[in-house]
């Protein structure tokens, strides 16, 4: 690995010799402060161990009810599923095909290209089509708003108080240990580091 | 960590936009390129930056019309229907004393959105017109640009979770209008602009100015 590399700010241009990074550390561009870097400890095995949580976390949350209602002695209970079918059986596709991708679809393919990718690596094996994989984390990533609609069952919760009774459910808190330890990975994971990795393995 | 006084594309060199690495690029400059680490396409710049984000920009400023004048949901409860507007929806919150949430919601659904629009036109101009003001403000807007417009989503999920929870018949019903349609679309084009803008062209068009 060469001790200093050039590589150019991605949000202005200008070119820089960048030394080793400590771990821990971030470089930052000397002219407009953009992120030339970021190395986070033990990059690998940390996002990899958040990933793996983060998918039981995403199961546990999908398998129970997040909120149940109950007005005048009728209960209703909703899972994220439920909400999206009443959207579409409503005929709003459109907000329940957004719902789906930023709740569902984003985040599932988001935490099954990091395990896909790192799994291999940590087991000293470069994954198959590892440029197609990370191209495809880059867009799951910017798609995927789970702390987003953590806000949303928030706001909906105080909206509906004075109305009837809310029961939060398993999987509300499911929702946000998701959120922390899907932010926690996101900002272990370290691209520039499976890219050594991988250059070291082949 | 020394500076070069230069930039990659003086130096006839780009960086992947995946992978990020700096690559030197072929003497004849119409040939294709690709990154040697991930193979993805090198380009200088992100292709036809300015046609569209602008094209994006006034697609988004389109659909925020119909946005805040059509309902976003209407609630049904014993025969009476009410509808609410995105704006209406916080007026009620700050009537009903529920300040936080208005604030949260107004910041969401009201703030961000017209934030964005405002700092992406305000780009697109400066840029347009060759400006050399002040670069790194100009970059830092972008940054904020691109970080805070999934919070926008905030009322679309709310409208979501409203509707499935609030289906009792003739009791009460909460149905998603079109205005939560239209702001749906304000979100996802407004993201997609801020994506196709590149903020390097800012510093082109100031590097040319220097002597």
């Amino acid at each position: 690995m060469a001790a200093t590399r050039v590589i150019a700010c991605l949000d202005c241009d200008l070119l820089h010799h960048l030394g080793e990074v400590p771990e821990g550390g971030t470089a930052l561009c000397q002219r407009c402060g953009g992120l030339l870097r970021k190395r986070p400890r033990n990059s690998l095995e940390h996002t990899l161990a958040l990933a793996l949580s983060a998918a039981i976390l995403f199961l546990v949350a999908n398998s129970f009810p997040f909120l149940s209602f109950a007005m005048k002695g009728r209960i209703t209970e909703t899972t994220v599923m439920t909400g999206i079918i009443d959207l579409y059986n409503g005929g709003k596709w459109q907000i329940a095909a957004l719902v789906l991708l930023t709740i569902e679809l984003a985040p599932v393919a988001q935490l099954t290209l990091l395990l896909y990718v790192l799994a291999p690596l940590r087991l000293g094996r470069v994954p198959w089509k590892l440029p197609h994989a990370f191209r495809m984390l880059r867009h799951a990533q910017s798609w995927s708003m789970i702390e987003v609609f953590m806000i949303g069952i928030i706001v909906a919760i105080t909206k509906l108080m004075g109305m009837a009774t809310i029961v939060p459910g398993l999987a509300i808190y499911a929702f946000g240990l998701l959120m922390l330890v899907l932010a926690g990975a996101m900002s272990s994971f370290d691209p520039e580091s499976v890219w050594e990795r991988v250059e070291a393995l082949r | 960590m020394s500076e070069i006084a230069a930039t990659a594309i003086a130096a006839s060199c780009a960086s992947c936009h995946d992978c990020g690495l700096l690559a030197q690029l072929p003497a004849s400059s119409h040939a294709e390129a690709c990154c040697p680490r991930c193979g993805a396409e090198l380009h200088e710049r992100k292709p036809r930056s300015l046609e569209r984000t602008l094209a994006l920009v006034i697609a988004a400023i389109v659909c925020y019309v119909p946005a805040n004048l059509l309902p976003v949901m209407t609630v049904t409860s014993l025969g009476k229907t009410e509808s609410d507007t995105i704006f209406s929806g916080v007026v009620y919150m700050l009537e009903h004393g529920m300040w936080p949430l208005a604030i949260v919601l107004f910041t969401a659904s009201i703030f961000v959105p017209m934030m964005k629009l405002g700092l992406l036109s305000f780009l697109l101009i400066s840029v347009h017109r060759r400006s050399s003001w002040r670069p790194v403000e100009r970059t830092r807007m972008y940054r904020l640009t691109e970080a805070i417009g999934r919070w926008s989503m905030v009322d679309i999920y709310v409208v979501t979770i409203l509707v499935a929870l609030v289906r009792l018949g003739n009791l009460a019903t909460i149905e998603a209008g079109a205005g939560a349609v239209f702001f749906g679309a304000v979100v996802v084009i407004t993201m997609l602009a801020a994506e196709s803008f590149d903020p390097r062209i800012i510093w082109d068009r100031s590097d040319m100015r220097e002597p």
